[in-house]
């Protein structure tokens, strides 16, 4: 990186740190319908960010976007500081579907699926090298998924499904990884792994962008959240945009709100109360501090706190 | 006994009984490839609205005196066009929309051959007339079957990828869209060449039969493809071969050998056969405490309130 730091990026592509890059976006369907308005925010390496918004309010389409699948109205889209289409034939994007979108019967083992996220270094005849299929056997080890390798993909349960299509993305060896919902349908071990894995992997300077319902486990596995409702609501550090205030913007009436304090909490004079968000999955639990006669929000959080009070809900 | 045995060689000693079995095999072989992906994709019955499509094309192309693949080759073509046009422009489903551009064709290709009751004959096109094909006519199948065959050889995977999970296609930079244009463009060049062999009616057992007794047993992609084209070809080769000594329609031959295998299948494929799936049934019946070791812990707190 000495003379021309740019050139020598573009030469070795994947070698350039991940960022994802979305600028004043809008996109309008040829049906009319403008999904996103002036969408922008900013992410680089090594941070997991969760896309969060109710259904309908864009998440999908900005997937989409990023993928190159909706062109742009107007705004851009950069990835790794590249125009969409170059960074995907680059295979800097790996992309871990939502299960509804795949074919549960079509006659695959897990390896060849996983064998998939390798298309893209290939030649046009997808004839595997070594190179190929060792990376295969290590994402599958990786996922811990080695055992099942030789099974239909069909017959795997939602979550081993889930860590097969991880796998895939681990083996196309993209530096942004989308996950679309990647916590509907699997079991809390799976989860446990997942965030594990996606922990490692921001540690290796990927960045990942996770779509969610899940807003209970958000502020523990990411570090960056971006609230949606047609356009950016807000986005930032998790600590600083991931406030109940922001999420009631973001989710207006559709949330159910539990606010316990005072005596409905405790039998003493105790000032902490409780809130809980949820939609229909893993709720989110606010700590804060309101005396009985108070009404106004607080926003001290103990996170330590918190986790003891979501393994009791589970 | 020895009489026998030279009555079985007789076929051989003809030269046209020679090329009808090496075409009908390399067309069986050609559309057991395709059939894989068609029935997987729900799609089986896009073969039967292909093989009655290209009807107004052969009966334009007899009435002009133009080659009749030419004409059929257009006419399907255009409606696997017309029916991915109707698709993506429409909100009508997959079915609906294939009965209504075939059907369209179809009455218009009969409208054109009982105007034109001379040069058209509906019973061959119907049928299928492999063992009378003339050279030039084979010849048109043959190319179209081999070509056919090396355009999949090249693009089976990106095509399996694409049938199994478009999106993730996509986001891999595979040209979906061309790839499934490609995918059609040779599904009607291969209806074509089976009218010859099979005729418009049984062209669908050809497209849909192969694949679908291959996937009762494997799941492996690659090994379906191998085991429906293995039955495509050899039952095609034997259809042939056969209805010299029974003096029936090829397709019929060809369709029967094709779903008896099926049946075979269907009851003793080692996995996926009804035989197997009640041995499995018996066994679990015994063996449901171990069954429990495996199942899954049910989610907590995710589930719908």
């Amino acid at each position: 990186m000495k003379s021309s730091p740019d050139r020598l990026m573009h030469r070795e592509g994947p070698a350039r740190a991940a960022s994802i890059a979305v600028r004043d976006l809008s996109v309008t369907y040829p049906n009319g319908f403008t999904a996103v308005r002036d969408a922008s925010f900013e992410l680089g390496p090594g941070s997991i960010c969760a896309l969060v918004g109710v259904n309908g309010s864009g998440k999908s389409t900005i997937f989409k976007a990023i993928m190159g699948f909706v062109r742009p109205s107007t705004g851009q889209v950069l990835l790794c500081g590249l125009p969409v289409e170059k960074a995907i034939s680059k295979n800097i994007v790996a992309y871990v579907p939502q299960s509804e979108d795949v074919d549960w019967n079509f006659p695959v083992l897990v390896e060849d699926v996983v064998m998939m996220g390798r298309y893209g270094h290939m030649n046009f005849l997808r004839i595997p090298s070594k190179e190929d299929r060792r990376k295969v056997d290590e994402a599958l080890e990786r996922v811990n998924m080695t055992a099942y390798r030789m099974r239909q993909i069909g017959e795997l349960s939602g979550g081993q499904k889930k860590r097969v299509f991880l796998a895939r993305a681990l083996a196309q060896e993209g530096r942004i990884i989308l996950l679309d919902e990647p916590f509907t349908g699997i079991d809390v071990t799976t989860e446990t792994a997942i965030i594990e894995l996606l922990g490692e992997l921001r540690k290796a300077g990927h960045l990942m962008l996770v779509s969610t319902h899940n807003l209970g486990s958000v502020p523990d596995f990411c570090d960056q959240v971006v609230l949606l409702d047609q356009t950016v609501l807000a986005a930032g550090p998790t600590a600083e945009t991931f406030t109940q205030e922001n999420l009631e913007r973001t989710f207006g009436g559709v949330l159910r709100n539990f606010e316990l304090s005072g005596p409905a909490l405790h039998e003493d004079d105790d000032v902490r109360s409780l809130n809980v968000l949820t939609d229909d999955e893993r709720p989110l639990v606010f700590y804060g501090v309101k005396s009985r006669k108070e009404n106004e929000k607080q926003k001290g959080k103990q996170k330590g706190a918190r986790k003891d009070e979501q393994a009791k809900l589970k | 006994m020895s009489a026998f045995l030279t009555e079985l060689l007789v076929p051989f000693s003809y030269n046209y009984m020679w090329k009808a079995m090496w075409v009908s095999a390399l067309v069986g072989a050609v559309c057991a490839f395709l059939s894989c992906y068609l029935m997987l994709k729900g799609w089986s019955l896009m073969g039967d609205a292909l093989g009655h499509s290209i009807v107004p094309g052969v009966a334009g192309a007899y009435i002009i005196g133009a080659p009749f693949a030419a004409g059929a080759f257009f006419a399907g073509i255009l409606a696997a066009l017309g029916m991915a046009f109707v698709k993506q422009h429409s909100r009508l489903r997959e079915d609906a929309t294939i009965g209504l551009v075939f059907t369209t064709f179809f009455a218009l290709g009969l409208l054109m051959a009982s105007l034109h009751p001379t040069s058209v004959s509906i019973q061959t096109i119907v049928l299928g007339n492999i063992l009378a094909i003339a050279d030039e006519d084979a010849a048109q199948v043959v190319f179209i079957a081999v070509v056919s065959f090396a355009v999949l050889l090249f693009v089976w995977k990106d095509l399996m990828v694409t049938f199994f999970d478009e999106t993730y296609a996509q986001s891999i930079g595979l040209r979906t869209r061309t790839l499934k244009i490609v995918f059609f463009t040779v599904l009607s060049a291969c209806t074509v060449a089976a009218l010859q062999t099979v005729g418009a009616c049984l062209v669908i057992a050809l497209v849909v039969t192969p694949g679908a007794t291959a996937y009762l047993l494997t799941d492996r992609f690659s090994a379906l493809l191998f085991i429906a084209v293995t039955i495509g070809a050899i039952t095609s080769f034997l259809g042939a071969y056969l209805s010299f000594f029974i003096d029936g329609a090829t397709g019929g031959v060809i369709v029967t050998l094709q779903t008896l295998l099926f049946f075979a299948a269907f009851y003793f494929a080692p996995k996926h056969g009804v035989f197997a799936s009640r041995r499995k049934a018996n066994a679990t019946k015994e063996g449901s405490t171990q069954k429990d070791r495996t199942a899954h812990k049910p989610r907590a707190l995710t589930g719908s309130v």
